[in-house]
């Protein structure tokens, strides 16, 4: 049985949802848990048609709930475990990564967003932010990856596994039906060769030795008696979170610090934003763009200071503020003006983001 | 010299007292499983998730590795947790509720996918924890606080019965039963059995336990005895439901 699915440096010619089933390979994903969902059946399709010839295993639930629980049961068994869904996908799978983020287990999502409520659309939304990152009755402590093409695809999935493992927190990669569905050319590789070592999974239960004679057993709840029991709880998980926040935290920016206006985007959307602030700043236009990679934790620090730089942040997006909720919260208080553009379930193409620059400038 | 308590094993004795409440039945079927975990050896290899409801309260009772799940939850968690490791033994321990309503879909999909986990749930007529509520399984004319007036079976139906639809939903190699908390010594055999049918590798093993709640059916220790032994087993019938064929290394 061959150990690696990838070897060397190729470049290949794929759908986003086929990148992703070989980028949970190179990751060293063990099990993948699923239920079918439009647009992203084809990670379920590619992965169970490699799993067996690389000793991995594949079970379909019978709902998103199973889904999300059977990944946190893989999880606790401590082996890498992921699964994939959308739109009512999502909001199902937010039970079991409320239950993955209090007990800190590292459960990999892929959501490919699609347009709410239920069936409406699937391909090109952005309509899924708030419930990826704050959603359930918890707090949010999640990490989410916010990808915008199939290479950003193939290296973060690599990625969520290692951040996953390491900081012990829920994470995700936040997709979109375009570009789970687009063919687009990317670099796949063994990220090991590259130099990116994978963080091992470890197991929460069935550890060696016998509970109460040979180590204490490991019991995991979420009840409490006491207020102060859950809070204590809440405490530590936003003190670890915060901990780790500038260290997760990502971002790409152009100009974002000397411009009048700052476009920020993030996701597909920000494909066309790069675009248009390119051929905007080779007419002579004092635009930038901000770009968050990972919205939630959001790189903060950076974002303030585009948004006390600029005179204008314009904030686009493929939904009616979800991101431009998140933006405002975390550059509360700064100088700039946030203008939107907002585009719920709609594609954004870079002349319309070029034309909006262009009516704020006058 | 300490003195020896009729406790098994498997039990955490630092958590004892449990914490349910005077006359509840789930000690007595907590007592059967950790009779059962000892007399096979398993402790150090089986994992324990409880749910939500008055199961919960079990999530520090045995010292054996041990989840809390969320409500119905237990199936799916325990179901993933084989699936990533076949070396553990897998228990998921429910009630009624949890089994029957909220998480029947998952019961139903595992039992029908012949997963090899034991599941235990208790059945205690009603909902205990969020106070006494009509469930899946309460008898026609029992009174809860949302059927003030009686279970009407015209409006809401009959008792689920459970086990009978998990052996008709299960293949050859599934065990199924239901035992009361009036028989322990039944009842720890058809847990044992349950768990080595899972540890065989035969698949779905499912054991439903009929139970006892005097602080919801306000009842005296006489009533609950008599409801649990004689009006519980008119609708819901005691032993095995389904066993697994005779394995062939058995002779050996």
């Amino acid at each position: 049985m061959p150990e690696k699915p990838i070897k060397g440096e190729k470049r290949y010619f794929m759908t986003g949802n086929e990148v992703v089933a070989y980028a949970a390979l190179a990751a060293g994903a063990d099990i993948m848990y699923g239920y079918p969902i439009t647009p992203q059946n084809e990670i379920m399709h590619y992965w169970t048609r490699m799993a067996p010839k690389y000793g991995k295993n594949f079970l379909q639930t019978e709902d998103e709930l199973s889904a999300g629980f059977t990944t946190v049961g893989g999880v606790l068994a401590g082996r890498k475990s992921f699964t994939a869904t959308a739109g009512p996908g999502n909001t199902l799978m937010q039970e079991p990564v409320s239950m993955a983020e209090a007990m800190r287990l590292p459960i990999v999502v892929v959501v490919q967003q699609r347009g709410g409520p239920s069936t409406a659309t699937v391909i090109y939304s952005q309509q899924e932010v708030t419930m990826t990152t704050i959603g359930g009755n918890g707090e949010g402590f999640r990490i989410v990856y916010s990808t915008s093409s199939h290479q950003e695809l193939f290296d973060y999935t690599i990625k969520a596994f290692n951040t996953a493992w390491k900081y012990r927190f829920p994470t995700f990669i936040l997709g979109d039906g375009y570009q789970a569905k687009m063919r687009e050319s990317l670099t796949m590789y063994d990220p090991e060769e590259r130099g990116i070592s994978l963080v091992p999974a470890e197991p929460y239960v069935g550890k060696p030795g016998t509970p109460g004679t040979d180590r204490p057993p490991e019991q995991y709840r979420n009840t409490y008696n006491v207020e102060e029991e859950i809070y204590e709880v809440v405490q530590n998980l936003a003190r670890d979170f915060n901990a780790i926040a500038s260290e997760v935290a990502e971002y790409e920016s152009l100009a974002a610090d000397r411009s009048e206006v700052v476009v920020v985007a993030h996701g597909v959307v920000s494909r066309a934003v790069k675009e248009a602030v390119n051929e905007l700043r080779e007419a002579g236009i004092s635009v930038g763009y901000f770009r968050p990679v990972t919205l939630r934790p959001l790189a903060e620090k950076e974002l303030r200071e585009a948004a006390d730089k600029a005179r204008v942040l314009l904030l686009v997006e493929s939904a009616h503020g979800q991101m431009a909720r998140l933006i405002k919260e975390a550059a509360y208080g700064c100088k700039a003006e946030m203008i939107p553009f907002f585009k719920p379930g709609m594609g954004i193409t870079a002349e319309e983001v070029a034309a909006r620059v262009k009516s704020i400038l006058g | 010299m300490s003195v020896q308590l009729a406790m098994p094993k498997s039990w955490r004795i630092d958590t004892k007292p449990h914490k349910f409440c005077p006359g509840c039945g789930h000690g007595l079927v907590l007592k059967a499983l950790g009779q059962a975990i000892d007399e096979l050896g398993i402790q150090d290899r089986a994992v324990y998730g409880c749910d939500i409801g008055c199961s919960l309260l079990s999530w520090d009772f045995f010292n054996v590795d041990s989840i809390q799940t969320h409500h119905g939850r237990t199936t799916p968690v325990i179901t993933g947790l084989k699936r990533a490791n076949p070396d553990l033994v897998g228990i998921a321990y429910m009630g009624d509720g949890g089994g029957y309503a909220i998480g029947s879909q998952h019961l139903v999909n595992a039992a029908a996918r012949n997963e090899n986990i034991t599941v235990i749930l208790v059945n205690n007529t009603q909902y205990g924890m969020t106070g006494g509520q009509m469930a899946p399984t309460t008898m026609p004319g029992q009174k809860t606080e949302t059927s003030p007036y009686g279970r009407d079976p015209q409006k809401t139906g009959y008792p689920t019965q459970g086990p009978e639809m998990v052996a008709a939903i299960t293949r050859e190699g599934a065990y199924v039963a239901r035992g009361t908390v009036a028989n322990p010594k039944q009842l720890k055999g058809f847990i044992k059995k349950a768990l080595e049918n899972q540890i065989a590798g035969n698949g779905f093993s499912f054991v439903e336990v009929l139970s006892t709640c005097p602080t919801n059916w306000r009842t005296n220790a006489e009533e609950t005895w008599k409801f649990v032994e004689k009006e519980m087993t008119k609708y819901f019938k005691v032993g095995e439901i389904k066993v697994p064929e005779p394995r062939h290394e058995e002779g050996k």
